[in-house]
């Protein structure tokens, strides 16, 4: 039972060995010639202001993200299918089409929002946005 | 070749209308740009019209009770609840055609998504698995999450996230309780459930342990206590037509789903499952009238007097047969009446957009708008069960089926605890009348809301005064098809 | 070597525990959302498990919807938390105050 992942094991072996061949063989070939301004870090030149550390991600990214989760997810149902695709015909085949089709409504509706572009253009949510806030102050005000 | 599988779409046809419609809605809108509100909201109302037809045609549907692999069933409970949530859909959709016009800021995804709610709430009444039930609640979980969050109100997006945090909490109870019984039964078709649990193959403690996660699962949709903590919340920072629509309809919804799985489901366990709803039932109409006392906001109040109504509809349910089932729907159909009614004045008497609903606002309410303060008057003495009203015929028969049942303390509490809630509906009822008005507030007159509050406030008096005009459609509804 | 079927539904229900506990623990939205999503992947588990003991395939087919619907829950999810972030610079649910009564 246990013998069966032998091979996993041996191509694993394999791996680890050639990055630390590659890493030794790399370390002895290269020429090293240190010196304190090549070992200081820098940020195109600069001393660096301060660490990345604390930096959060831009909003764009979780927007990205979302996308992505969104559309990946959807694929496992295209694997079940894919696997049994001849046993299930037309019949699978249009049940299938109905389905990307309606993926595809998801994505015309976030292509026309907007939601595709990197450079935030003025996009009708965010210009409610901007609306709503100037409505919240007219609120506080009044 | 596995066989196609033998297609009925017809009892499916309401929810495909409705998905449709939310679908068109949703990418002619994006393609337009700037739809113009009111062809949007005609094109919403067609699109129920149109779901309730095909809803209404199945009524006399002699084809087979399940139908696409046994998911979807096809009885007249599912007729009858589909029609009261396509109605609700209806208000819910004038009401926030009112709403958004009123922020000057034309939000075109209000109608896809409140369509997309209707037909996971009408999809949560008619399935037949448990599988569906739960992609039913998620689609319409989803859409309210988003709802809650459309007013730009820092309340509104505050609300959001309480619900969908806990909202997604409840849903991973109710998925474990599905994969319990899905262990303890070897399926998860709501019928097959019962036939393992009273044949020899059912496993008694994984079913103990699906009824009780899937109870926390519904309780926190349905808000009873202790799984009631978002209600008052979320009630008051959501746009107060997303309230109207959401209180109404997610109750029908889910209590109905809730039917088919204790009275169906689990069934053989029905002594097992009594004790817990009767604590439940108890323990929310007890704290839900007691803690609204103390309230001094009415979306607030409303949020506390929901999660009392959730412990009288459960009294309603601990009766398991047809009579219990039928006063259940009958309480469904007063109570979405009197509270999109209630939910409706409140948003016309409290300055729009601007949300005053604190009882200030209120004060005196009667000088400035008679027509309003008399429209929520009763529409308060029908939370609070008082006759002529349909709350009060309502109130009547789920405690009538559960002393029939013999749980007459149970009936009592709920009396008791009746008595309590007419304390603070005549609060606000004596506040809107006697007291001299505070703030300055001009209420809203409007065509459309109004015409569908007038509807509301008729059938809130026609129903209390004939029930026997919906009755007896109830009564046959109430047999389910097993 | 073969696990048995009991072990699958422990570590299931010691999984959905530790979601359980995290909700309730955690005060961060997007750290109580990760909770949540612990309790839903336990469930998965716990599916699988019971789909192979009954040798049935309508739990594997179950856990595949609920992995889809935990992926619309994330994107939700995220946006609600994200439009919270940028009104209030805060995730914290202790933050959350302009509703109490």
């Amino acid at each position: 039972m246990l013998g069966d992942y032998l091979p996993v094991l041996i191509l694993g072996g394999l791996a680890f060995a050639f990055v630390v061949a590659s890493l030794f063989a790399s370390s002895l070939l290269r020429p090293s010639r240190p010196s304190p301004a090549k070992l200081a870090p820098y940020e195109c030149g600069n001393e660096p202001v301060r660490l990345p550390k604390g930096e959060k991600f831009s909003v764009k990214f979780y927007v990205v993200a979302m996308m992505f989760i969104i559309f990946d997810i959807e694929t496992i149902f295209l694997f079940p299918w894919a696997v049994s695709f001849r046993k299930l015909g037309l019949f699978g085949l249009v049940e299938m089409a109905v389905f990307i089709a309606l993926v595809f409504v998801a994505y015309v509706y976030i292509w026309m929002q907007g939601g595709l572009e990197w450079e935030q253009a003025p996009r009708p949510m965010e210009r409610t946005a901007a609306e709503g806030e100037q409505e919240e102050e007219l609120l506080r005000a009044g | 070749m596995i066989p196609a599988p033998h297609l009925d779409f017809l009892p499916l046809l309401p929810e495909l209308i409705v998905a449709g419609v939310a679908v068109a809605l949703l990418v002619g809108g994006a393609l337009v740009g700037r739809p113009s509100q009111t062809v949007l909201l005609l094109l919403t109302l067609a699109g129920l019209i149109a779901a309730a037809a095909a809803s209404a045609y199945l009524w006399n549907w002699d084809g087979p009770g399940r139908v696409l692999g046994e998911m979807i069933q096809a009885d007249r409970l599912a007729v009858v609840s589909r029609m009261i949530l396509l109605g609700v859909g209806a208000f819910g959709a004038l009401y926030g055609h009112h709403y958004f016009a009123r922020t000057g800021v034309a939000r075109m995804e209000f109608y896809p998504l409140l369509l997309l709610a209707v037909s996971g709430m009408t999809l949560l009444v008619a399935s037949a698995d448990l599988i569906v039930v739960f992609l039913a609640l998620e689609i319409l979980s989803l859409a309210l999450y988003i709802l809650v969050a459309l007013s730009f109100r820092m309340a509104s997006a505050e609300a959001s996230m309480k619900y969908f945090l806990l909202g997604a909490f409840s849903s991973a109870f109710f998925l474990y309780g599905l994969a319990m019984a899905y262990g303890a039964a070897g399926t998860t078709k709501i019928d097959g459930i019962a036939l393992a649990l009273s044949g020899r193959t059912g496993s008694q403690p994984l079913a103990l342990a699906a009824v009780g996660l899937l109870l926390i699962g519904f309780g926190f949709k349905v808000s009873v206590v202790p799984f009631h903590m978002w209600t008052p919340d979320v009630y008051q920072g959501a746009p107060t037509s997303v309230t109207a629509f959401m209180a109404a309809g997610t109750k029908v919804a889910a209590f109905t789903a809730l039917i088919r799985v204790l009275d169906v489901s689990f069934q053989p366990l029905t002594w097992d499952w009594r004790p817990a709803v009767w604590a439940l039932a108890a323990a929310s109409m007890v704290l839900g009238s007691l803690l609204a006392i103390a309230q001094t906001d009415l979306k607030r109040l409303l949020g506390y007097s929901s999660i009392a109504h959730a412990g009288f509809i459960l009294t309603g349910l601990i009766a398991t047969d047809g009579a219990g089932i039928a006063a259940v729907t009958f309480y469904l159909v007063a109570y979405s009446v009197t509270v999109l009614g209630a939910f409706g004045t409140v948003m016309l008497a409290s300055g729009g957009i601007r949300e005053r609903t604190s009882f200030d606002s209120f004060r005196g309410l009667a000088g400035r708008s008679p027509m309003l303060a008399g429209l929520l008057t009763l529409f308060l003495l029908s939370l609070a069960g008082i006759p002529p009203t349909v709350g009060f015929i309502a109130k009547a028969g789920v405690f009538g089926s559960a002393i029939r049942a013999g749980f007459w303390p149970l009936a009592l509490i709920g009396v008791l605890a009746s008595v309590v809630g007419a304390f603070f509906y005549l609060r606000v009822i004596v506040l809107m009348y006697m007291e001299e008005p505070q703030a300055e507030l001009e209420p809203e007159g409007a065509a459309l809301p109004g015409a569908a509050l007038a509807l509301a406030a008729g059938l809130t008096l026609v129903l209390g005064v004939f029930p026997q005009i919906i009755l007896p459609v109830l009564e046959k509804a109430a047999i389910l098809r097993w | 070597m073969r696990v048995p079927i009991a072990d699958f539904l422990v570590l299931s229900g010691i999984l959905f525990a530790i979601g359980t506990a995290g909700v309730l623990v955690r005060r961060n939205a997007l750290l109580i959302f990760m909770s949540v999503e612990l309790q839903l992947n336990a469930v998965n588990l716990t599916l699988v498990a019971f789909s192979r003991m009954r040798n049935e395939l309508n739990g594997q087919v179950l856990a595949f919807f609920s992995m889809v619907v935990a992926a619309a829950e994330v994107v939700v999810g995220l946006a609600i938390i994200v439009s919270m972030y940028r009104r209030r610079g805060s995730v914290n649910v202790d933050d959350a105050s302009v509703l109490r009564g």
